[in-house]
C-alpha cells in the first residue's frame, strides 16, 4: 500500500518536471554543492563539457548538501537524470544493491582509470563492479598553530612517542594539545580512523568497518588503549562535546590549544579566524605501530549514473570528461582540494602540496567511519566514539555494545 | 413521518436534511483527518513489519522484505529504546510541574491593578514563541563557553590569564558544568526548559477557569471562615477542575511529542543519553544514519500505544462528563 501511494506522487510530479525534456541529446545533471568554489569548479567543467560537445544540450539541477541527501532518494526511482553526484564507499552501498546505479567498468577500462585513479578504485568498487567516477577528494591530518610550535621548540612529530612527548611538553607550558568539537559526532570519528589505522593498519580498519572483525577483538582493543594514552597524555579541549567543528576552531585561532585532527575543508576555518598562513601548518598524523604501512583517510566526491537515466550514452561522454587530468587540475583547484587523477596538476598552496604527496604515497586510503561503516553501525558507532572520549573507562561496556550492533546491523 | 397521502412528495434528502447535514459539513475534515492521520496510522502499523531502506528500485518497486514481528523483537533488547522510554517517563513526571506552577501563576496574576492586562502578556509570551526558539536560547543559557550560567560561574571560580601566544584566556579551578554534555544532567536541563512555554499555557488555562468561579462561593466559603489554602483547595480548585482537566491533558500530550527542544538543544545527545520515542524515531529512519523505516515504524508504533492510553483515558473520562452533562 505504501509504495502505491507514494508512487503515484511521485509520478506526477515527475511528469510535471519531464514536461520539457528528454530530446535524443539532452544530459541532465544533479549536482549537490551550492557553496561559492564547488559550484564554480563544477559549473567550469560543464562549461567545457559543452564547449567540447556542442551537440549535447546540457541541463544542470543544483541543490544544497543536504536537500540532495534525501532527495536522491526519490529521484532514482521517480525522476532520474543521467548523471548524479554521490559519495562513494558505504553511502553508495544501498543504492547499488537496489540496482539504482549503472556499473560502468568499462569506461573505467576504456579510459585507463584503473591507473590514473588506482587509490580510489577499491572505494568505488561494490559486488565486484565499478560505479562512478570520483572527481575531487582530500586529505585529513593534524593542522597545527605553528608559531606555537616554535615557541616551544617542538618539531613535527614522526612517530607516537614525537607526538606524546610534544604533548607533555605543551601541557607543562598550559596549552591543550587537541582541540575538537564531538556535539555532531563524526569529528571523533576522525580520531578512531587515524588512530585504528596506525596502529592496525588499513586491512584491519576495513575488515572492521566491513563487520568482519568484532569491536572487542584485541586489536581494536589496542586502538583503544592507545587512544586512552591520547586522552590521558594529549588531553582535549573541555567541553567539546557541546562544541561543532566550527566552534573547536576558537581555542586553536586563541592560541588555547594547538592542534586539531581535521579534513582541508577546516582551512578556510582557520583563516577566516584571523590565522595567517605562516601560524598553521599541516603533518600526517604519526605512525602508531613500527612497520604498519601509513594509510590516510581521504573522503572523495563522485559522479554515478541512475540506472534509470535516459541518454546513458552521453552520460558516460561526460564521466569520461571530466575523469581526464585536464579537468580535474583546475577545477580542484578552485575548490581547494585534490584531483583524484594522478596525472593532474595541482594547486601550489602548502596544504594542498603537502596533502597530495601525504595521499598518494599513502598505502590506503579510507573514506571515513560514516561512509565506509553502514549508516546503523556508524551512527552507533560515533555514539560511542564520543561516550569514551568523556568517559574512557567505560571502554569494555561500550565496545561490548558495538558488537551487539554489528551483529544486528551486518546480519 | 407522516402517513397521509400528501400532494407533494419531498425528496429523501429534503426529508433528512438535518441528518444529513452534520455530515456534509464534517465530509471535508473527515476527508483530511483520514489521508493524512488514520491511512498513516494503519501503514507505518503495516510497515513496522517489514525491513526498508526507505527505497524503490529502478521499476519503482519497494525493497521491503517482509520480517514478521521482529522489529519489536529488536526494539525490546535495544538499550536506546529503554533509556528513550526512560526520558519519556522523566518528561511525562516532570512536566507535571507545570500545572501547579501555571496555577500559582494565574493566581498571582489574577488581581486587579493597573497595567494587568501587561503583566499577563509578559508571562503568556514565552508560549507564543516557537519551541525551537525556546530550544535555541536555552542551548545558549547552558552553553560552558558563553552561557549565562558559565558567565555566572566563571565569577566565582574562574581567572583571566594570557596564554602561550598572548591572548587572554580563561582558567577555572572547576571546570564549568556543562549541562547539554552530562548524560546524567542533559534531560533535566531540556525538561527545564519545556517547562517555560509549558507553564505560560497551563497559566493561560488557569486564568479563563478562575474567570468563571463564582464569587458568591468564595464569600461563602470567607463566611465559613475558610482561608489561605483551605480557601484554594476546598472552594476554588474543584471550580477549577474542568481547566486542571484540559491543563493534564496538554502537558501530557506535550510531554510525549518533547521532539523540538532535544533535536535542537542535543539532537539525542549525548551519546543518545536524552532520546526519547518520537527523537529516537526520528534519528533510525529519518536522519541522515537513518534509513531503517521499518524499525522506525516500530518505535513509532509504541509510541502511539502509549500515547492511546492516555487518549483513551480523557476521552473515556470526556464522554462520562457528558453523560451526566457537565
Amino acid at each position: 500500500m505504501f509504495t502505491k501511494i507514494k508512487t503515484v506522487a511521485i509520478s506526477l510530479t515527475t511528469c510535471a518536471l519531464l514536461a520539457t525534456s528528454a530530446s535524443a541529446d539532452d544530459l541532465i545533471i544533479n549536482f549537490d554543492d551550492l557553496n561559492p568554489g564547488p559550484k564554480k569548479g563544477f559549473e567550469d567543467a560543464v562549461a567545457a563539457f559543452k564547449a567540447a560537445n556542442p551537440d549535447i544540450n546540457v541541463t544542470v539541477n543544483l541543490n544544497d548538501r543536504e536537500a540532495h541527501k534525501s532527495a536522491i532518494r526519490n529521484f532514482l526511482s521517480a525522476n532520474p537524470p543521467d548523471i548524479t553526484s554521490w559519495y562513494p564507499g558505504n553511502r553508495m552501498g544501498p543504492f547499488v544493491d537496489a540496482g539504482l546505479f549503472e556499473p560502468i567498468d568499462d569506461l573505467w577500462a576504456a579510459e585507463g582509470l584503473d591507473k590514473e585513479m588506482a587509490a580510489v578504485q577499491p572505494t568505488m568498487t561494490r559486488n565486484g563492479k565499478i560505479w562512478g567516477v570520483p572527481y575531487s577528494y582530500y586529505q585529513w591530518g593534524i593542522y597545527y598553530r605553528k608559531d606555537i610550535y616554535d615557541t616551544l621548540g617542538l618539531s613535527e612529530p614522526k612517530t607516537w612517542d614525537d607526538l606524546l612527548a610534544n604533548c607533555d611538553k605543551m601541557k607543562s607550558n598550559g596549552v591543550t594539545p587537541f582541540t575538537i568539537g564531538t556535539k555532531y559526532l563524526w569529528t571523533a570519528a576522525g580520531v578512531f580512523d587515524y588512530l585504528n589505522l596506525r596502529t592496525n593498519g588499513y586491512d584491519v580498519h576495513n575488515a572492521l568497518t566491513a563487520g568482519e572483525i568484532k569491536y572487542t577483538d584485541p586489536r581494536i582493543k589496542a586502538t583503544f588503549a592507545n587512544w586512552s594514552t591520547m586522552l590521558d597524555r594529549c588531553s582535549f579541549v573541555d567541553n567539546h562535546a557541546s562544541m561543532s567543528w566550527q566552534d573547536a576552531i576558537a581555542p586553536f585561532a586563541n592560541g588555547d590549544a594547538a592542534m586539531y585532527v581535521m579534513g582541508n575543508f577546516s582551512v578556510d576555518g582557520y583563516k577566516n579566524a584571523g590565522l595567517t598562513e605562516d601560524q598553521i601548518d599541516f603533518f600526517q598524523f604519526p605512525a602508531i605501530t613500527p612497520g604498519v604501512a601509513l594509510a590516510e583517510e581521504a573522503p572523495a566526491d563522485a559522479f554515478f549514473i541512475p540506472s534509470g537515466a535516459k541518454n546513458k550514452d552521453a552520460a558516460r561522454k561526460f564521466l569520461a570528461f571530466i575523469a581526464q587530468p585536464e579537468i580535474q587540475g583546475p577545477w580542484n583547484e578552485t575548490i581547494g582540494q585534490l584531483p583524484p587523477n594522478n596525472q593532474a596538476s595541482i594547486s601550489d598552496d602548502k596544504f594542498i602540496q603537502e596533502g597530495f604527496s601525504v595521499v598518494s604515497n599513502a598505502a590506503g586510503l579510507a573514506q571515513f567511519y560514516d561512509r565506509d561503516a553502514p549508516a546503523a553501525m556508524a551512527s552507533e558507532g560515533m555514539k560511542g566514539f564520543q561516550e569514551f572520549m568523556l568517559n574512557p573507562s567505560k571502554v569494555d561496556e561500550i565496545l561490548a555494545r558495538l558488537d551487539d550492533v554489528q551483529d544486528e546491523v551486518y546480519k | 413521518m407522516s402517513t397521509s397521502a400528501k400532494p407533494f412528495q419531498a425528496s429523501w434528502l429534503t426529508r433528512n436534511k438535518l441528518k444529513v447535514a452534520p455530515f456534509v459539513f464534517l465530509a471535508p475534515a473527515l476527508f483530511f483527518f483520514c489521508v493524512y492521520v488514520v491511512i498513516p496510522i494503519f501503514q507505518s502499523l503495516q510497515l513496522s513489519l517489514f525491513e526498508w531502506n526507505g527505497l524503490y528500485n529502478a521499476d519503482g518497486e519497494s525493497t521491503a522484505t517482509y520480517i514478521g514481528l521482529s522489529n519489536y523483537a529488536k526494539l525490546w533488547d535495544d538499550p536506546n529504546f529503554w533509556v528513550s522510554i526512560k526520558n519519556n517517563i522523566l518528561w511525562l513526571i516532570l512536566y507535571m510541574l507545570a500545572i501547579p506552577a501555571g496555577l500559582f501563576v494565574a493566581l498571582f496574576l489574577n488581581q486587579t491593578v493597573t497595567g494587568m492586562r501587561f503583566y499577563k502578556s509578559l508571562f503568556f509570551f514565552p508560549f507564543v514563541i516557537s519551541q525551537v526558539v525556546v530550544g535555541l536560547i536555552f542551548g545558549w543559557f547552558y552553553n560552558p563557553d558563553f552561557g549565562v550560567i558559565a558567565k555566572v560561574w566563571q565569577l566565582f571560580f574562574c581567572e583571566e590569564a594570557i596564554n602561550i601566544v598572548g591572548n587572554v584566556t580563561i582558567k577555572c579551578r572547576v571546570p564549568v558544568p556543562d549541562i547539554l554534555s552530562n548524560p546524567d544532567w542533559a534531560t533535566y536541563g531540556i525538561i527545564f526548559a519545556g517547562l517555560w512555554p509549558q507553564i505560560a499555557y497551563c497559566m493561560i488555562l488557569y486564568l479563563t477557569g478562575l474567570n468563571n468561579v463564582a464569587s458568591e462561593q468564595i464569600e461563602a466559603g470567607r463566611l465559613d471562615g475558610a482561608k489561605g489554602w483551605k480557601m484554594l483547595w476546598y472552594v476554588v480548585l474543584p471550580q477549577l477542575k474542568p481547566a486542571t482537566f484540559i491543563a493534564v491533558i496538554v502537558t501530557v500530550i506535550g510531554a510525549l511529542r518533547s521532539f523540538d527542544m532535544i533535536a535542537i538543544m542535543t539532537q539525542g545527545g549525548p551519546f543518545g543519553s536524552t532520546n526519547v520515542l518520537s527523537h529516537y524515531m526520528f534519528e533510525v529512519a529519518i536522519s541522515e544514519y537513518g534509513e531503517r523505516y521499518g524499525y522506525g515504524s516500530a518505535i513509532a508504533t509504541v509510541l502511539f500505544g502509549i500515547m492511546m492510553i492516555f487518549i483513551s483515558y480523557f476521552l473515556w473520562r470526556m464522554y462520562q462528563d457528558e453523560k451526566r452533562g457537565i
